[in-house]
């Protein structure tokens, strides 16, 4: 396995008192497999996804318990400077917005090429050469014009073409993709994702997609994670999801899409709002917003358990997975 | 192809900030670039500073400044170029004297010639201002900046350390601090100045590593293997320098004009050094009998302090144009 992340738990300490952002995460990529995290904002998939790089801000963040195997090697028992050369080399991460990725005082060559310089030790003019090579390797047309370009003067998608160049500068074996289409247009959004799976096959890299967009996550993802306040509440292969959720808040996110076959109704909403961080509800931290709940999800926390699949594990965080399947199916 | 590269002009990288390898982006900026780069007009890449440098060249204020403040760096090297007299060189017999020709600006109460010594005093003046400046920028920068960057115990201790200094009344200290150095040199008045000077562009860089450090593409560098020093050199420090340059250029006008009033009150410069704070001094008993001996020196030193917060004004304004 590439990555394994063991019952993670990462705390913020705030002034206003301890936010438990991550709440025991359980998740594995292995190489040239796609993992979708799912959830919205302040579920923690992006709190999970910093503390794997090693880029969570600590003070305040701490990670509390659980491991962090990284082919086979617990990456929390490494000291900053060990990380640092993880970092970029064996794992790299895409942002969201492109524009405020990139600094916007040097050229896109300087910043591709810091890659080799920081990372190979190449010269200046040896990573000049490698930067135009990555640029046509993600398809910016004109690369060796361009390389001196700054980013203000890219379009959105071409930007995060970059920003997809310099992740896969030193051919890492894991990328963590957050969000890399959200600040993209429609348009955009699908050509940059196929770019980005294409180069992921080529390199047999793992990757970890995360995202709170649905539409996305069918055509490329292999497996899906559900993520909801800092826990993962259903993880599966990708069609079974689809197929049929076996935990009422994946039913009411797949619900919350908009469809062409049910035009002129009114559109599915998940009622209630995420709960406060500070202040997770006991028991299931879905059961005040979630239709099956009875009175054991109010008292206690439903274990993240196996449930029939028709291909590969599949798990589900609900006392109740069953009667959400067949809900489905019925 | 739906994506066209947009090359709608350096702005939106202008607010941005500063970049410190000036010389280096300025000349790959320069150098001709080969057209029809897929679509875009035929613009060359802009950097930040040359961006701001076009900006600054358009600007009369800008120009006027420059040339007033190119005129002082001038004189203050080659002071005998305009002067050809010694400001030294004083006759008693010429004392309060008016303008007569070869002394345009006529005689102090001392007899010395004014024209001379105001020339002369241009030579303490710049460099008193540019030494202050220079040691100020750096001793403040380099506090403020770690501190920002690292935060933490340092950062607190830091922060009560520049309020302590900022409790301080610039005069009075002066006062206190000076009144008991002996040396006639300008040293103990630059480093009185850098004592109490840094703690104001210590706040502006720490504030200013601060909001760079929150930007996205500091995080993305980190994520990408970059180590801390790497992450200050390369991608704070040119995003976070605009503010400490503007600053620091509108306090060498200041700088100037606490220099002459420390030596007006008899605490900064001590004769024989030249210095228009001294000539002001000496020529405020006398302003009935010879108000020329106090109008050169002092019109020369509003001058200069025009000049420097004149600079700053425009260089503030083509670094940061959200503050236009």
């Amino acid at each position: 396995m590439l990555l394994e992340v063991r019952d993670l738990h990462v705390e913020f300490r705030t002034r206003d008192g301890v936010a438990k952002a991550v709440n025991g995460v359980t998740y594995s990529v292995d190489a040239g497999e796609t993992l979708a995290v799912l959830g919205e904002s302040g579920s923690g998939k992006s709190v999970t996804a910093q503390a794997v790089m090693g880029i969570l801000d600590t003070p305040p963040g701490k990670i509390t318990a659980g491991e962090i195997l990284f082919q086979g090697q617990d990456l929390l028992t490494f000291k900053e400077e060990e990380r640092r050369k993880v970092r970029g080399a064996q794992m790299a991460m895409i942002f969201q917005d492109a524009l405020s990725s990139l600094n916007p005082v040097l050229s896109v060559g300087e910043q591709l090429g810091e890659m080799f310089t920081v990372h190979r030790g190449m010269s200046r003019k040896d990573a000049r050469t490698k930067a135009v090579e990555l640029m046509e390797r993600v398809r910016i047309p004109a690369a060796a014009q361009r390389v001196r370009d700054y980013p203000h003067q890219f379009s959105g998608g071409m930007r995060q073409r970059i920003m997809i160049a310099m992740a896969l500068a030193l051919e890492p074996d894991l990328i963590i993709a957050d969000e890399p289409t959200t600040a993209l247009d429609v348009t955009v959004q699908a050509q940059v994702m196929d770019l980005l799976a294409e180069l992921q096959r080529e390199l047999n890299m793992g990757l970890i997609l995360i995202t709170h967009d649905l539409g996305v996550v069918a055509d490329v993802a292999d497996k899906i994670a559900v993520m909801y306040a800092g826990r993962i509440i259903e993880s599966a292969p990708v069609h079974d999801i689809y197929k049929a959720p076996a935990h009422p808040y994946t039913k009411g996110l797949l619900e919350s899409i908009p469809r062409l076959d049910q035009k002129g109704r009114e559109l599915y909403a998940i009622k209630g709002l995420p709960p406060n961080l500070m202040n997770i509800p006991p028991g299931c931290a879905f059961n005040p917003r979630c239709p099956m709940a009875q009175d054991i999800c109010r008292t206690d926390v439903p274990p993240l358990a196996e449930v029939d699949s028709a291909d590969g594990v599949r798990r589900s965080a609900c006392f109740f997975w069953r009667e959400t399947l067949d809900a489905h199916h019925g | 192809m739906p994506e066209q590269p947009h090359d709608d002009g350096a702005i939106a990288a202008t607010g941005m900030g500063g970049a410190m390898d000036l010389a280096m982006s300025e000349a790959e900026t320069l150098e001709k670039r080969p057209g029809g780069d897929g679509g875009g007009p035929a613009d060359k890449p802009r950097s930040l500073w040359s961006d701001a440098w076009q900006d600054l060249r358009r600007n009369p204020v800008f120009l006027i400044a420059a040339l007033v403040i190119l005129f002082l760096v001038v004189i203050s090297i080659w002071p005998s170029a305009i002067a050809s007299g010694n400001p030294l060189k004083c006759d008693l017999a010429n004392a309060q004297k008016g303008s007569s020709p070869g002394h345009p600006f006529g005689y102090d109460g001392q007899g010395c010639d004014v024209y001379t010594r105001t020339v002369y005093g241009a030579r303490t003046s710049v460099t008193v201002g540019v030494c202050a400046t220079l040691g100020v920028a750096i001793l403040g920068s380099v506090l403020g900046g770690l501190a920002g960057f690292f935060g933490g115990v340092w950062d607190s201790v830091l922060s009560r350390i520049t309020d302590v200094f900022f409790a301080i009344p610039v005069v009075l200290g002066g006062l206190v601090l000076l009144s008991v150095v002996t040396s006639s040199t300008v040293w103990p008045v630059i480093g009185f100045m850098v004592l109490l000077g840094w703690p104001q562009i210590s706040r502006i860089a720490r504030g200013s590593v601060i909001t760079a450090k929150q930007n996205d593409y500091v995080q993305a560098a980190r994520a990408l293997g970059a180590s801390n020093s790497r992450m200050l050199l390369r991608h704070i420090t040119p995003n976070a320098v605009a503010p400490v340059i503007v600053v620091a250029t509108i306090a060498l006008g200041t700088y100037i004009a606490l220099e002459a009033t420390l030596s007006y009150l008899g605490v900064g410069l001590k004769p024989p050094t030249v210095s228009w704070g001294i000539d002001i001094s000496a020529a405020s008993p006398f302003i009935r009998n010879a108000p020329h001996a106090l109008l050169w020196p002092s019109g020369a030193l509003a001058v200069t302090v025009l000049a420097f917060i004149m600079l700053g004004d425009a260089v503030r304004d083509a670094l940061d144009p959200k503050l236009r």
